[in-house]
């Protein structure tokens, strides 16, 4: 039973996954919190390693999730073959239309019109994801917004630059920031 | 020519860090400036669809490109070769991590990385907003999004389905008005 539901909640996550790996996130969580899967710090723990570790997002958190949910690689299997199946669908149909849809996919009022939209919406879903991960679990102290404010601006750093420096890509590059926090973690609390 | 792809994606899918948008460059370099597979314009047209198609960036391109160069064994091979190496590692990490969890080091880090993790998710909505050439208008659009799921606890599923039938609806409107 349990397989079945991870299968179902995989599908769903990768047919409505649009806007790539950050904006799958609340997709993710939403699934995972209502069939207590992971619990809210399993699944930002997972977020953190999926941001060093190779690979799409999407994938880690499915491989993860799997295994965890059931205890066995069987688990892994499905839940990263079940993201996948979507896009091997809408795919291989974009495929055999290709021709069709790269003359209308630039022009045609209803696909732009969609797509310019979606893009909107998914600056919504990522918002979410963060705003649902304000909670004390993982803001434990004063500390911790501190730790929040630093990454953050760093982060947006070479935006507020407007120029590209090797100094700003590093310091800005999400494996730099999360080691640099978990050393202040370390630090701070071991 | 699965063989073939599956070793380009895995080479790719073992060296990029950072999701699957990092991986788009390097798939580029392969797959257009040293293996031919694809002209410029193809792969420009390719990364348009990827990326607006439902689904992880990296396996839509992986599907794609594989079906036009290898058909089903394309296929294949690009997508093992672009899963295998974070399944692999994440598996290893799942099964390994309930175990150094409760390790106080481990947990001291964690704690530091936590809300690192939400302020990597929150901080690049502002280069995206600039990217999406968001306007005080538009701007209700993900502001609405975000405070029904936070707040109202709505599925994302809905959020993006409604996205969807609202543009479509508002489109066949307008374009009846134009005729």
């Amino acid at each position: 039973m349990i397989y079945l539901q991870l299968f179902l909640s995989f599908f769903k996550i990768g047919l409505f996954g649009f806007g790539g790996g950050l904006a799958i996130l609340s997709l993710i969580q939403m699934e995972v919190e209502q069939h207590g899967w992971m619990t809210q710090q399993e699944f930002v723990d997972i977020v953190a390693v999926s941001q060093v570790t190779p690979g799409p997002i999407g994938i880690n958190c499915a491989t993860y999730v799997g295994y965890t949910a059931t205890g066995s690689v069987l688990g892994s299997i499905l839940t990263t073959t079940a993201i996948i199946l979507p896009s091997l669908i809408i795919m291989l149909t974009i495929c055999k239309l290709y021709f069709w849809l790269s003359k209308r996919f630039h022009s045609n009022p209803y696909f732009v019109q969609t797509l310019r939209m979606l893009r909107f919406t998914v600056l919504g879903l990522i918002a979410a994801a963060a705003l649902m991960l304000i909670k004390p679990t993982n803001f434990i102290d004063p500390v911790s917004w501190i730790i929040f404010a630093v990454v953050a601006f760093f982060t947006i750093l070479p935006q507020l630059l407007k120029k590209d420096s090797r100094l700003t890509t590093i310091l800005s590059h999400p494996i730099v920031l999360i080691l640099a926090a978990g050393l202040a973690g370390y630090c701070i609390y071991a | 020519m699965f063989l073939q792809l599956f070793w380009t994606y895995l080479k790719i899918g073992t060296f990029t860090l950072g999701g699957g948008y990092a991986m788009l460059p390097l798939i580029q370099r392969e797959v257009v400036d040293s293996k031919h597979w694809l002209d410029e314009e193809e792969f420009l047209n390719m990364i348009a669809l990827a990326q607006a198609a439902p689904g992880l960036i990296a396996v839509n391109s992986a599907i794609f490109i594989g079906w036009r160069i290898g058909g089903w064994k394309g296929i294949c091979g690009a997508i093992l070769g672009a899963v295998l190496p974070s399944f692999l590692i994440i598996l290893a990490i799942a099964m390994l991590f309930s175990e150094w969890k409760e390790l106080p080091a481990v947990e001291a880090v964690f704690k530091g990385i936590r809300p690192a993790v939400v302020a990597l998710i929150a901080a690049p909505l502002v280069k995206m907003a600039r990217a999406a050439k968001i306007s005080w208008l538009t701007l209700l659009i993900p502001v609405t999004a975000a405070l029904a799921i936070w707040l109202l606890h709505v599925n994302p599923v809905w959020v993006i389905l409604a996205t969807i039938l609202i543009t479509l609806g508002v489109v066949a409107i307008a374009e009846r008005r134009k005729q």
